[in-house]
């Protein structure tokens, strides 16, 4: 059973054999397809090309709303297919016009460059693209053509015709999936965004992304407070102040509140340490990543081997999310994997910090749970990345690396 | 005395039990949580309820909320708002129906227990009591006019904001009832205030015209 939605194959030459016989086959059946959406993509052209004038007219409007969407819905199509084809994900970004009326909609169609895009792949699909996808298909139908002619009427002509079927038949065999990555490369080309795009696009949802982590960080911190030190604190006051009261009336209630607010003035400080670790670990600031790391494996249960080879003194908010971003994996070792041993590896080559842990557990990390997403939305407001190797039954290992070039 | 208590740290909840109950004054209901407190108010056997601004289940600004709310239903109900924070908003909001009977202090200010109590005593007899810390930022706000009046006046002013009695402000002040009502005679004359006889309706009109209205 052939994958039909498999990527195309290598261009290199292959052997002759019936699996690769199937992939050209598969390749000319898209290739066919390509071919045959000339024909709505030539009509919804023409459509267009009369819309745009008629447009003030009011019945280009109308036409618009029958055309742009039919050509939305014919170049996802194709974004899809030359997707699959080429191994990528190609997406658009049309403007938003679903809270619009309408009959308002066009007026910004007009405007949007994705649109426009659109229009520019219809013209390419009815033409260009339409011979060079005929091309594996008619490779194919030739000989095919000549050898049916043959059999139903034996004339010279079919035969000479049918003597070209060789060489036909091996110029589609060697160009078929040239032709198609030709054909998908295009239609990236013409229908995907450009890499800038997709880059600023990307670099916009991560900032989003930080702004919306750190408030919630934020509320966090307010809350711990308001609920940690500040009330235990006050609770402090009231039972010295009780305690005050009570003094020359009932001394020993009075020393058993004393006693109560000493206890409660612990937990606040205990308290606001941990707010304060969880702003920022004084280890951190003081000692560097190396140091703080280390000092974190050492509150561990199982044994944690670090090495840092040649880390430099990072910017600190750099220090900061590796830290956290160690701490978070670390956690989860403790909490899910039940393993014996684990290890944090970092190494700076004065481009990248990379650091890896991992652990001898019983693998099956979540890369989508909420705290590896976390630790990505921390290293992606860096341009970090974070992989998963967790296959079930272990050794789970993630890696991230940060883009920082040596202070 | 009689009294419903909000606060949804325990600690903090038997802490005031303990201290109103050593004031003389009985909790009837002890309540941590928004819904809980709006029913609890609903009773009509207290004289005062004390209350926490932030309760769960939103942890805003719940507390606050139900007090007002309760106030509306009934007029001149009394109640005692406590938080870790004062927000001259929130005055504002407790002080809007202008009828008294209300305080908004500072959780710190509990510690000081005989001043809590006294408080409380005072917004359950009809008065008005605020922490010095809303009175200071409100005070501050209204800077301008403020300069019209004496170092002493002004000192007077911030007292008898935090709702505090001629006789409590002598005593404070180290002067006698006297000198004090001198004061605010001129404090009300300068601020243009309508003069009134008892203690709290002249409390709420300096509170009034603090609050800039």
């Amino acid at each position: 059973m052939t994958d039909w939605s498999a990527p195309i194959g290598g261009l290199r030459p292959e052997p002759l054999d019936v699996p690769t016989l199937v992939e050209r086959l598969r390749l000319t059946v898209f290739s066919a397809g390509y071919a045959a959406a000339a024909v709505p993509a030539l009509a919804l052209a023409i459509v267009t090309l009369v819309a745009i004038p008629t447009g003030l007219a009011g019945v280009g409007v109308l036409l618009a709303l029958a055309a742009v969407p039919a050509t939305q819905a014919l170049t996802t199509a194709h974004r899809r297919v030359s997707g699959l084809l080429l191994d990528d994900e190609i997406t658009a970004a049309y403007r938003d016009t679903s809270d619009l009326p309408v009959l308002a909609r066009p007026f910004v169609w007009l405007r949007d460059g994705e649109r426009w895009r659109d229009f520019g792949f219809l013209c390419f699909s009815a033409t260009g693209g339409f011979v060079l996808s005929l091309l594996p298909a008619a490779l194919v139908a030739g000989p095919v053509t000549y050898a049916i002619g043959l059999v139903v009427d034996t004339s010279w002509a079919w035969f000479w015709l049918a003597l070209l079927s060789g060489p036909l038949l091996f110029v589609w065999w060697v160009t078929t999936p040239a032709l198609v990555r030709a054909r998908a490369l295009a239609e990236r080309g013409i229908l995907g965004r450009s890499r800038l795009e997709a880059r600023l696009e990307e670099v916009e949802e991560s900032r989003a992304e930080v702004v919306d982590s750190s408030a919630a960080e934020i509320r966090r911190i307010e809350r711990d407070l308001h609920d940690g030190a500040q009330a235990r604190i006050a609770a402090v006051g009231m039972n010295v102040g009780l305690a005050e009261k009570l003094m020359a009336t009932d001394p020993e209630a009075a020393a058993a509140l004393l006693r109560e607010a000493r206890e409660t003035t612990v937990s606040a400080l205990e308290d606001l340490r941990s707010v304060v670790r969880g702003i920022l670990p004084p280890v951190l600031a003081d000692q560097g990543l190396a140091g703080a790391v280390e000092a974190l494996t050492i509150g561990l249960p199982l044994p944690v081997t670090t090495t840092f080879d040649d880390v430099p003194r990072l910017p600190a908010p750099i220090e900061s999310a590796a830290y956290f971003a160690v701490a978070e994996c670390l956690a989860n070792t403790v909490k899910h994997a039940q393993a014996t041993r684990a290890f944090v590896r970092a190494t700076h080559d004065g481009e990248r910090l990379r650091i890896a842990v991992g652990d001898d557990g019983r693998g099956g990390a979540d890369p989508g749970g909420s705290g590896l997403t976390g630790v990505h939305k921390r290293l992606g407001a860096f341009d970090g990345t974070l992989a998963v190797t967790s296959p079930a039954g272990g050794p789970t290992t993630i890696t991230m690396e940060v883009p920082c070039p040596t202070p | 005395m009689r009294a419903v208590l909000a606060e949804d740290q325990a600690l903090l909840r038997v802490g005031l039990e303990r201290i109103l109950a050593a004031g003389g004054i009985e909790v009837i209901e002890s309540v941590d949580n928004g819904p809980s407190l709006e029913r609890a108010l609903e009773r009509d056997d207290f004289d005062i309820a004390v209350t926490d601004v932030r309760l769960p289940p939103t942890f805003t600004t719940e507390g606050l909320a139900a007090a007002v709310a309760a106030r509306s239903r009934r007029p001149a109900l009394p109640i005692l708002v406590l938080s870790q924070y004062v927000e001259p908003l929130y005055a504002r909001d407790l002080l809007a129906d202008g009828r008294g009977a209300v305080g908004y202090l500072l959780k710190d200010r509990v510690s000081d227990v005989d001043e809590f109590l006294a408080a409380a005593r005072q917004i359950a007899g009809g008065g008005t009591v605020l922490d010095p810390e809303v009175v200071a930022s409100l005070v501050t706000r209204r800077e301008r006019p403020l300069d019209r009046l004496t170092e002493r006046e002004r000192e007077v002013l911030t007292l008898m904001a935090e709702g505090r009695s001629n006789a409590a402000i002598a005593a404070r002040m180290f002067v006698t009832e006297k000198a004090v009502g001198k004061h605010t005679n001129s404090i009300f004359t300068k601020l243009d205030l309508p003069q009134a006889a008892d203690d709290n309706r002249r409390v709420l009109a300096v509170l009034a015209w603090l609050n800039g209205e």
